[in-house]
């Protein structure tokens, strides 16, 4: 049997290095605000050009403000990156998403939305969660500053090959159980690091009837769960979704390539039970400290090693959490919806479903910020804004936002956040900031309430 | 030009570490990524107080590891975040090979282009060297003799051939790929004659802005 991963790996090796590795090259680099101005700036030093600037695309999102009226002076970090940004990507004659560009936004969102990223491409960025690409059918993965130099001055890297591994996920997923909870699921159960060395094909009936957008959620979080490509073969789903974005093929150009993208999935499709899983909230500081809304904080003592209980017992102290108490119901003063994870229009949508025609809770800082200006445009052009703003969220400008605290959107010490993003670790939205990783569904909910809480909830009170 | 300093053998005391899960975002947090005092204050949770004054169990701080060239780590060390950063400050603070169960695999594929060993074992074999570390014995790294050994212990690893030639020569590998620009050239002709879509569609053109 040949797996996708194999078939596009084949379709991109220069040569082989070793056994185990191989000089690729790469269709797409996306390079944004911290990872291009380093690598560009020593490109520029060792006297090298950038061998295909047709193939960068730039757009800063990680230091941006995401205020309205926001300019790059609005935060330190973007006066100090984006003006380098600008200057480096003209001289190299990249084509820059400038904050005044509607397609501006986060890497992640972008690249797929505007057919940049395509099924059966090798797609790299100094971003780890480049493996979200692979919700479209790319192998995506991200790399450091060295690589990033290496991929502009030669257009390819040279790489270990990583082992293919195939994640099957079966059944129908319950109601306000989204892509988000079944990865954080996947990444309780099986651990951080299971993945590690792997590029992760999710397939299996419950993957094959997600949106694109929900599997670009999915993806998101492979690296969280240690492999730093997963993707999704392409299917009728990812060509309807594909077709007609503005920097897809035309004409005789999408028909080839639909059918080559035909012939890339996995010969044999070769797990997780889908309907199982409860909405997940993490309750720790790694993805993998991560139980069912419904659970109660794990046990140090329930550890199955003497390390894993050290590990909970410092996480627990980290966010404030007694073990053994029910997750829902502790009280939270911030509310991100946004990040690469979860900042499209269909989490939007499914965000404003649960907030529509209620209040977030007093003394609870409520923020949506879209994952692009596209994103942003369409849920306006919806009147998912309104509903957002008058409920009492802010309604931002895209970028990375409350992410990972480097650009002004940040938790003060010992607050705490239920937030959409991909990563709870110490300090990643500020200081002493406690995280909850969880759906839209749930951060909006618990932003009605003021304290975790199930989405199942108001979907009965709805009925 | 190469500035990788080629890696065959290394004996010092190590620095014990036995913490699971050690992500970049601990190793160089993201505002000291930005002020550019990422090697001063690496692993700032783990040695200063929010105060920013220095914690009173700060393990970096314990004499009977200073200057210790091996760090030997809890399992997934420097998952997280694609940051290099992680890699140069682990390298400026002396280390040249990490040992540890699991590693996050940008973080590991990033010490490699530093010069810096990450060095996979199983967990056992990790649990005896952290061991050996807190008795203040001498490590040794070989990558000749592809072992790591302290006092009558001796534990083989694994390393892919292309990794182990690039720290025994301390190859960079921009130059590598630099060498093999006319293979690079020749491949993209073809994978474009193949794939034509692959160059993007001019969204420009359509007036799409």
């Amino acid at each position: 049997m040949t797996t996708m991963f194999e078939k596009v790996w084949a379709d991109h090796v220069v040569t082989p290095l070793s056994e185990d590795a191989d000089l690729v090259w790469i269709d797409r680099h996306y390079s944004h605000d911290l990872s291009g101005p380093f690598s560009m700036k020593t490109l520029s030093k060792r006297s090298l050009a950038c061998r295909r600037p047709d193939l960068t695309f730039a757009l800063p999102d990680h230091g941006v403000s995401t205020e309205p009226g926001r300019s790059e002076a609005s935060t330190a970090a973007g006066s100090k990156m984006l003006p380098a940004l600008r200057r480096y990507t003209s001289s190299l004659r990249i084509q820059l998403f400038d904050l005044d560009d509607a397609r501006q936004g986060i890497v992640h969102v972008v690249g797929p939305e505007l057919g940049l990223t395509l099924p059966g491409m090798l797609v790299v960025c100094g971003d780890s969660h480049t493996c979200t690409q692979g919700g479209v059918g790319a192998l995506g993965w991200g790399i450091g500053n060295t690589e990033v130099t290496q991929l502009l001055a030669t257009q390819a890297l040279n790489v270990l090959r990583p082992k293919p591994m195939l994640v099957r996920i079966e059944g129908q997923l319950s109601p306000y159980v989204t892509a988000k909870d079944v990865i954080l699921h996947l990444i309780a159960r099986d651990g951080a690091d299971a993945g590690s060395g792997h590029a992760i094909e999710f397939g299996g009936s419950t993957v094959r009837m997600m949106s694109v957008e929900a599997r670009l959620t999915l993806c998101n979080l492979s690296v969280d769960f240690g492999a730093s490509i997963g993707f999704v073969a392409p299917d009728e789903t990812t060509y309807a979704y594909l077709d007609g974005r503005p920097y897809a093929p035309r004409g005789s150009r999408w028909d080839d390539a639909v059918d080559y993208w035909r012939s890339i999935p996995s010969d044999d499709d070769v797990g997780v039970e889908a309907c199982g899983i409860a909405p997940q909230v993490s309750c720790g500081t790694s993805p993998a400290h991560t139980i069912g809304v419904d659970d109660l904080v794990p046990d140090p003592a329930d550890a199955p090693d003497e390390s894993t209980a050290r590990a909970w017992s410092d996480a627990l102290q980290y966010v404030g959490l007694r073990s053994r108490e029910p997750i829902a119901g502790v009280p939270v003063q911030h509310v991100f919806i946004g990040s690469c994870t979860n900042s499209r229009l269909e989490d939007l949508k499914r965000a404003a479903a649960v907030v529509r025609g209620r209040r977030v809770a007093s003394g609870v800082r409520a923020w949506v910020v879209p994952g692009s200006g596209s994103v942003k445009r369409e849920a306006e052009q919806l009147g998912l804004h309104e509903i957002f703003v008058a409920a009492g969220f802010a309604w931002r400008e895209p970028g990375c936002s409350m992410c990972m605290s480097m650009n002004g959107d940040v938790v003060a010490p010992g607050e705490r956040c239920i937030s959409t993003s991909n990563r709870n670790f110490v300090g990643r939205q500020g200081p002493g900031a406690r995280t909850h990783l969880a759906s839209p569904e749930t951060a909006a909910a618990t932003a009605i309430t003021g304290h975790i809480t199930d989405p199942r909830r108001f979907g009965e009170e709805s009925v | 030009m190469s500035a990788i300093k080629p890696l065959v053998r290394v004996a010092s005391r190590a620095m014990p570490l036995p913490l699971d899960s050690i992500d970049t975002d601990v190793i160089t947090p993201m505002s000291r990524v930005i002020d550019g005092t990422y090697v001063d204050r690496a692993f700032e949770p783990l040695r200063f107080c929010a105060d920013g004054t220095a914690r009173s169990d700060d393990p970096f701080a314990d004499p009977r590891f200073a200057g210790a060239e091996i760090l030997i780590t809890g399992a997934n060390f420097g998952c997280g975040s694609s940051r290099e950063t992680a890699a140069w400050a682990v390298k400026a603070m002396g280390y040249r090979v990490v040992i540890s169960e699991s590693f996050g695999d940008i973080f590991a594929s990033n010490c490699f282009k530093n010069g810096v060993l990450p060095l996979r074992l199983a967990r056992d074999d990790v649990r005896a060297l952290l061991k050996a570390a807190e008795n203040e014995q001498i490590v040794t790294v070989d990558l000749d003799e592809m072992t790591v050994s302290s006092g009558l212990q001796h534990f083989p690893f694994d390393l892919p051939e292309i990794r182990r030639k690039a720290m025994l020569n301390g190859l960079d590998d921009l130059d590598v790929s630099l060498s093999m620009l006319g293979k690079i050239e020749a491949f993209e002709t073809a994978r474009l004659a193949r794939r034509p879509w692959v160059v993007p569609h001019d969204a420009d053109e359509d007036g799409c802005r």
